[in-house]
């Protein structure tokens, strides 16, 4: 079936180009039709491309080992699961994804947003000149539909990825990443079609915070990937393609605080088109580093040919969106400004600097093997220190503002005003504070300042809840009608309880190692951990040992562990062993006594590594919180929708 | 082989057919033009948006009194200047109620 899978691939491409060409002559000179036809093509990229993604996954069910992309990322033993999980666990699978999204996203986009024809006709070139792109990849450069003699057995599967998170982790993290192509489109659509109004805000607000949405919950859950599959203990590691996924995260952040300043100011209007393009851009470059391979990192494929091309592309989509927004610039001029630097906007503003900060000095930080090979000829790259001197520099304060915005008033804020809203935060700051010094937790100054802050912050949210339930008479009607405002303080809560995590399973960890004996015991932070017995049994594709560790804490047996190592006599590059830790969640503590068996040797003694790490739960609650803050702030409105609706109604879009 | 080409054939064929359907369906329409709003519409609608602002501001400026967040110093203060916004936007959008109210004044 490669040919089908080629030809549907190919069909795509050339709708697209159809899409890009037509459209942008339809949008150029007015031509009704040739935009419909231009959207129709469009649409019918997304059949073309489930067709050949549909082969894909079919060769991946079947183990057909004649496509070259099955006999290189799985092999007959690995479980049904994981094999259609390959679909992204190779270059071109997941070039294949993005485009499946992107057709999914730009299909669904074009048929919602059709009668809005003077904006749309100016979108489907934009989004169809990113899906050619991606066609002409896999076309012409990198393609999942290469055939080769079948061998008797693919190379296998990468062990780390042979993970539940990995069915789950890429695909959100690509919804995310092309999400962020939709605001770009009708961003870059309006300046196209000269449109200074508001309308591609709205249109797109949904679609932005669903990829910011996604793009966070495929981060939160590539960091629970990583603390129970890659077994050094942490949930982020700086990595490069990490850092690539949170980057335009941050930037499509700082988007969606600054573009509430345009709704309601009428200002900002450069700089949202900016962050909006930011996000594209960043979300571009994170594809660019995790497919590349140019720097090395735990997700990088080996180096490929696509580094050139999609370099190439990242230069042309930055200098037609500086360029488009340079042309516009007369067009996008606010007539109001900033009343006083005590306001709600003000606060807005300080947290996109902060957040713009961040993101640049993280890109920085990634960049910078890249820079200095290239000027001193030595690769050199940014440790832990410099992305953690910046995460407290620039984090820290993000907290505090998060909880100081919205105790601020919109325009101008007085100093009684101000006196009064902040008085129950700061007392909880300060009784924090002194508790924690009180208590011993000085230690660790980020960690002190992390919870004084939260407190301040948890403090100014139940305010806000308390105070406007009082006002609107009840909790239901107050959310009901201020949807975004009060969904985004519930994500505002989830962003608190993923900071006490950190701080908590940062600054307040406790390691220990040691070598043991069957009967042996390792005392950590209160727990007790008594080395038992050890066996192996065997995998689907693997054989795993394991020991049986007891957790006991004060005499009480709290559980029974079993970290070990499983071995895999086929993955790609020959046989590979990995980590298998075993974790303790601790109710009491909400942190986890965290084990891992560092090395077993045939004596039956076990290197045993354990890690307790305080509140480190509550990183992973954090995400459900955020996943629910998130659905109230996208929850339809029906006044608002009316409101709008009327809005547009007598003016062509 | 011969199932993929056939597949193949049916899916571009398809997809000709959806991308030609504007043409097919109106070969030769009245007018053919998009839709463009005219600087009249464009004006409107950036009248339409203040006017939309100036509601939200006023609105925003009830809410955050009734929580605390601006004392009734600072909301005196404030409504004022947000009332004459909100009622020069509705006047811009009403060219007709304006002239009339203009017409009562200057009778005064």
């Amino acid at each position: 079936m490669a040919p089908l899978g080629r030809a549907a691939l190919l069909l795509s491409f050339g709708l697209v180009v159809y899409a890009l060409v037509a459209g942008s002559l339809a949008a150029w000179q007015r031509k009704r039709r040739l935009a419909v036809s231009a959207q129709n093509a469009l649409i019918a990229s997304l059949g073309s491309t489930i067709v050949a993604a549909g082969v894909l996954w079919a060769a991946l069910a079947r183990s057909d080992f004649s496509f070259a992309y099955v006999a290189d990322h799985i092999s007959r033993h690995v479980p049904l699961g994981y094999r259609l999980s390959a679909f992204w666990g190779g270059q071109e699978g997941s070039l294949l994804l993005w485009l499946l999204i992107l057709s999914g996203y730009a299909a669904l986009a074009v048929w919602l947003n059709r009668r809005t024809r003077e904006l749309i006709a100016w979108v489907v070139p934009v989004l169809a000149g990113v899906a050619t792109f991606f066609t002409f990849m896999l076309c012409f450069v990198s393609s999942p539909f290469d055939v080769q003699p079948a061998p008797a057995d693919g190379a296998g599967m990468v062990p780390s990825l042979q993970n539940p998170y990995m069915l789950a982790h890429p695909p959100l993290l690509y919804l995310g990443y092309v999400g962020l192509t939709i605001p770009f489109a009708f961003a870059m659509g309006a300046l196209l079609a000269k449109r200074t109004d508001e309308r591609w805000i709205v249109l797109t607000r949904r679609w932005t915070l669903s990829a910011w949405t996604f793009l966070g919950v495929g981060q939160l859950l590539g960091a629970h990937w990583a603390y129970v599959e890659i077994g050094w203990g942490g949930y982020y590691a700086w990595d490069p393609v990490e850092n690539a996924a949170l980057m335009p995260w941050l930037a499509a952040t700082a988007f969606l605080h600054s573009v509430m300043i345009q709704e309601k100011r009428g200002m900002l209007k450069v700089w949202n088109m900016v962050l909006v393009g930011l996000a594209f851009l960043l979300s571009l470059f994170g594809t660019f580093l995790t497919r590349s391979g140019v720097i090395n990192s735990i997700h990088s494929f080996s180096q490929s040919p696509i580094g050139g091309w999609f370099l190439g592309f990242i230069v042309i989509c930055t200098v037609f969106t500086v360029g488009l927004i340079y042309l516009r610039l007369p067009l996008l001029r606010a007539r109001t400004r900033l009343e006083s630097l005590v306001s709600r906007e003000a606060t807005f503003l300080y947290n996109n600097l902060l957040l713009v900060a961040f993101c640049l000095t993280i890109l920085w930080g990634v960049m910078y093997p890249l820079l200095s090979q290239a000027v001193k000829g030595e690769a050199r790259s940014v440790s832990k220190p410099y992305y953690n001197f910046f995460l407290h520099s620039f984090g820290l304060p993000l907290l505090l503002l998060m909880g100081i915005g919205p105790l601020v008033a919109w325009r101008r804020a007085s100093v009684r005003a101000l006196g009064k809203t902040f008085l129950v935060p700061l007392a909880a700051a300060v009784v924090t504070g002194g508790v924690l010094i009180g208590a011993g937790f000085g230690s660790s100054l980020p960690g002190l300042l992390a919870y004084t802050f939260a407190a301040f912050v948890g403090a100014s949210i139940l305010l806000e809840f308390w105070r406007g339930t009082r006002a609107a008479g009840s909790l239901v009607r107050l959310v009901s009608r201020n949807r975004r405002r009060y969904g985004g303080y519930l994500v505002h809560a989830a962003v608190l309880m993923l900071a006490i995590g950190i701080a908590g399973s940062s600054a307040y960890q406790t390691v220990r190692e040691r070598g043991l004996q069957p009967g042996q015991s390792l005392e950590i932070a209160g727990y007790s951990l008594t080395y038992e017995s050890i066996g192996a049994t065997k995998g689907a594709n693997s054989v795993n040992t394991r020991a049986v560790v007891d957790v006991t804490r004060g005499g009480s047996h709290l559980a029974t562990l079993h970290p070990g190592k499983n071995f895999y006599p086929v993955a790609p590059g020959g046989p590979q062993t990995s980590n298998e830790v075993s974790i303790y969640h601790d109710p009491r503590s909400l942190g986890d006594v965290f084990v891992i068996a560092d090395q077993i040797d045939k004596n039956g003694t076990l290197y045993l590594k354990a890690l307790v790490k305080p509140l480190v739960n509550l990183i992973w609650a954090a995400g459900f919180l955020f996943v629910f803050g998130s659905l109230v702030a996208l929850w339809p409105d029906a006044v608002e929708q009316r409101r709008l609706a009327e809005r547009y109604a007598a003016v062509p879009a | 082989m011969t199932l993929a080409l056939v597949l193949g054939a049916l899916l571009a064929l398809g997809a000709v057919v959806f991308v030609a359907r504007p043409f097919l369906r109106e070969p030769a329409p009245p007018s053919d033009r998009l839709d463009e709003p005219g600087e009249l519409e464009r004006r409107r609608l950036e009248l339409v948006e203040e006017r939309d602002r100036a509601l939200a501001a006023l609105k925003e400026l009830e809410f955050d009194h009734r929580t605390g967040k601006v004392t009734d110093t600072d909301y005196r203060e404030q409504i004022g200047p947000l009332r004459r916004r909100a009622a020069a936007a509705l006047r811009a959008l009403e060219p007709r109620a304006e002239a009339r109210h203009e017409r009562i004044a200057s009778r005064r």
